[in-house]
């Protein structure tokens, strides 16, 4: 098949280096995670050369970079197709992409061999003092950096979409993209109360994950059900508006569960309780709207690993942000368990899950068309990929159920007891070390899973040349 | 989903609803506004205070602390160490020479980096965490041990 019968539009293929790049920073992220997975046991391992800190900052800032990688890959891809014309400027997001993978790179570079106070005074940050705050440790040239490119990119698709069709699936991804620039502008907004500062802080944070990259999330998932389903996109289009209007009527006010011990006031006990409740909904309605489409195929799409991970990022978004964010969201339970292992928990899965999945479905979808492969990769490549799916998907599980097991423990111990005969930090964490054993192993199971699931793209290349057809008489000439 | 429940409908619970919940989330937003200088004591917060939270910052401290149970989990709760350590009388003592005497170099204990603070910056984190340790947020953590 020629690979220009693959797609619809030559300028999707801008898509490829985004989805590229962006696996290879999840395998930093990974690496790092491992390490900081055996500093929570062994405390000094590789002190003082790689404190926690940086190693944690340099895990949870890949992640993110990576994400945003996959959903501007993911956008790339799509939005022409949806649009029915071609991107707007290719160039332009190329150069993107090269802005964009230097600034991280650069901004990973600093944290592993700058100290932070040193990157801090060296980046401007006594003029404008944005880092230091969880998930926003970026130097300020990188933060701007981070704004121009998601201008331009916005630009980019908007332009494209504003010509075109619009559809759901383009104008709710739009949406989601434009909020999730719009929100990113309270990072620089740090105010010298911190009450204040952790009240506008959950606007980048809360707002992003449980509220426009939902919509980001849903809009891929319907784009991916529409294509290898087949299902009308009448219908799709319809459970797609159903599910981001759960998301934001739940995930706006539920940002009051992060509002009950920062200094704002009781309201906020009620509010988020009864909300973050109705956060599970827009999860569990994607369970069966992936499940019911696929049920109600219309046609045998040859890419099964792109549906078991439609299916998989439904399920396991369920899990982690849904139940798991159930699970400690009330305020009474919250008292005993904010800021212990059950948050780690919680945290793991839901990323997995929701986002780390998502992207994953949209390359399983995209990769093979973007390599010229065809509808999807050999038999054999889609089995190594089911197996690093399943070995991921399984391991994480496995890392939340122990570290929700160090977190009851730890609650147990440290949190439930009254003052004088409750155990102290560091005695409590003492306790734990079996749980963070065994998620370490699990981590390590995480890393073999990730290494099936990359080799997998080698297989498929290996298997496409191997079973290239014969060329035809009239070519060979 | 039924055939009387459209695409259109869906779409209008979509923007209507997000419209409306986004208008209340403000409204709360301005209440908490309206709130936070008398729960935070904000006529305490001095010049000390917000140096004392650039301190905290530009550390990334919440690389492996909590704060008001946010950041990370490696390290203690620093919302109330104030008055784990020392309280009125001995947390200005307690915290200067507890940062000097960083890191312990236990063999496989968690260390926390020597940050080269000055005693200025050392006695504005105090008075940051002393200011924080104050607010009021609504009885948390439950004990002491944060």
């Amino acid at each position: 098949m020629s690979s220009q019968n693959l797609f619809k539009f030559e300028s999707q293929k801008v898509a490829k280096p985004y989805f590229v790049f962006a696996l290879m920073l999840f395998v930093g992220q990974i690496l790092f995670g491992l390490i900081m997975g055996l500093q929570y046991i062994i405390g000094d391992f590789l002190f003082p050369l790689l404190p926690f800190n940086v190693a944690r900052m340099v895990h949870t800032n890949l992640l993110i970079v990576w994400l945003l990688f996959g959903f501007m890959g993911a956008a790339y891809y799509l939005i022409p197709e949806e649009a029915d014309r071609e991107l707007h400027s290719p160039k332009l997001a190329i150069v993107l992409f090269w802005v964009f993978a230097a600034a991280g790179v650069l901004t990973i570079l600093g944290y592993l061999f700058v100290p932070y106070a040193k990157l801090a005074e060296l980046t401007g940050n006594n003029l404008l003092a944005t880092m230091g705050r969880e998930f926003l440790e970026q130097p300020l040239p990188t933060k701007v950096g981070i704004v121009v490119v998601a201008l331009a990119f916005l630009y980019n698709i908007g332009m494209t979409v504003l010509k075109g069709r619009k559809t759901a699936v383009n104008v709710v991804l739009m949406t989601g993209l434009i909020g999730l620039a719009l929100l990113f502008l309270f990072a620089f907004y740090n105010p010298e109360n911190l009450s204040r500062d952790k009240f506008y802080w959950w606007y980048v944070v809360h707002l992003w994950v449980e509220g426009v990259w939902e919509l980001i999330m849903a809009s891929i998932l319907a784009y991916v059900l529409i294509k290898i389903t087949g299902v009308d996109r009448e219908v799709i289009e319809k459970w797609l508006y159903v599910i981001v209007a759960l998301a934001l009527i739940s995930g706006i006010l539920g940002t009051g569960h992060h509002y009950f011990w920062i200094g704002a006031p009781g309201v906020w006990l009620w509010v988020g309780s009864i909300f973050s409740t109705l956060e599970p909904l827009p999860f569990f309605v994607m369970v069966l709207f992936a499940f019911n489409m696929i049920n109600r195929r219309r046609r045998e799409h040859p890419n099964k690993a792109a549906a078991m991970w439609a299916m998989g990022t439904a399920v396991m978004a369920f899990l982690g942000a849904g139940v798991w964010g159930f699970l400690h969201t009330l305020a009474p339970v919250n008292y005993y368990t904010h800021g212990a292992q059950i948050t780690a928990a919680h945290g793991h899965m839901a990323f997995y899950g929701a986002y780390a999945m998502i992207v994953m479905c949209i390359i399983s979808y995209a990769m093979p068309k973007l390599r010229g492969i065809g509808e999807a990769p050999s038999n054999k490549a889609q089995v190594m990929e089911l197996w690093g799916f399943w070995l991921m998907t399984i391991s994480m599980v496995f890392i939340t159920l122990f570290l929700t097991g160090a977190g009851v423990v730890e609650v147990w111990l440290r949190r439930l007891p009254e003052s004088g005969a409750a155990m102290s930090f560091m005695d409590t964490q003492a306790q734990l070390m079996i749980f963070y054993w065994l998620r370490l192993i699990a981590g390590v199971g995480f890393l073999v899973g990730l290494i099936c699931y990359l080799w997998s793209f080698k297989k498929s290349l290996q298997v496409a040349k191997d079973d290239r057809p014969a060329p035809l008489p009239a070519e060979s000439v | 989903m039924s055939a009387t429940f459209t695409k259109g409908m869906a779409r209008n619970i979509y923007y209507g609803g997000s419209l409306f919940f986004i208008l209340v989330f403000l409204a709360l937003a301005y209440h908490t506004e309206k709130t936070i200088p008398e729960r935070t004591n904000a006529d305490q917060l001095t010049e000390a205070v917000v140096r004392g939270k650039h301190v905290y910052e530009t550390n990334n401290c919440s690389g492996c602390h909590s704060l008001l149970g946010e950041g990370a989990y490696f390290a203690p709760e620093l919302g109330n160490v104030f008055y784990r350590r020392g309280g009125e009388d001995g947390f200005k003592y307690f915290l200067p020479a507890w940062m000097k005497a960083q890191p312990t170099g236990v063999p496989g204990r968690r260390q926390m980096p020597q940050f080269n603070l000055t005693d200025q910056q050392l006695s504005d984190l105090t008075e940051f965490l002393e200011w924080t340790a104050k607010i009021n947020t609504n009885d948390w953590p439950p004990n002491i041990e944060g």
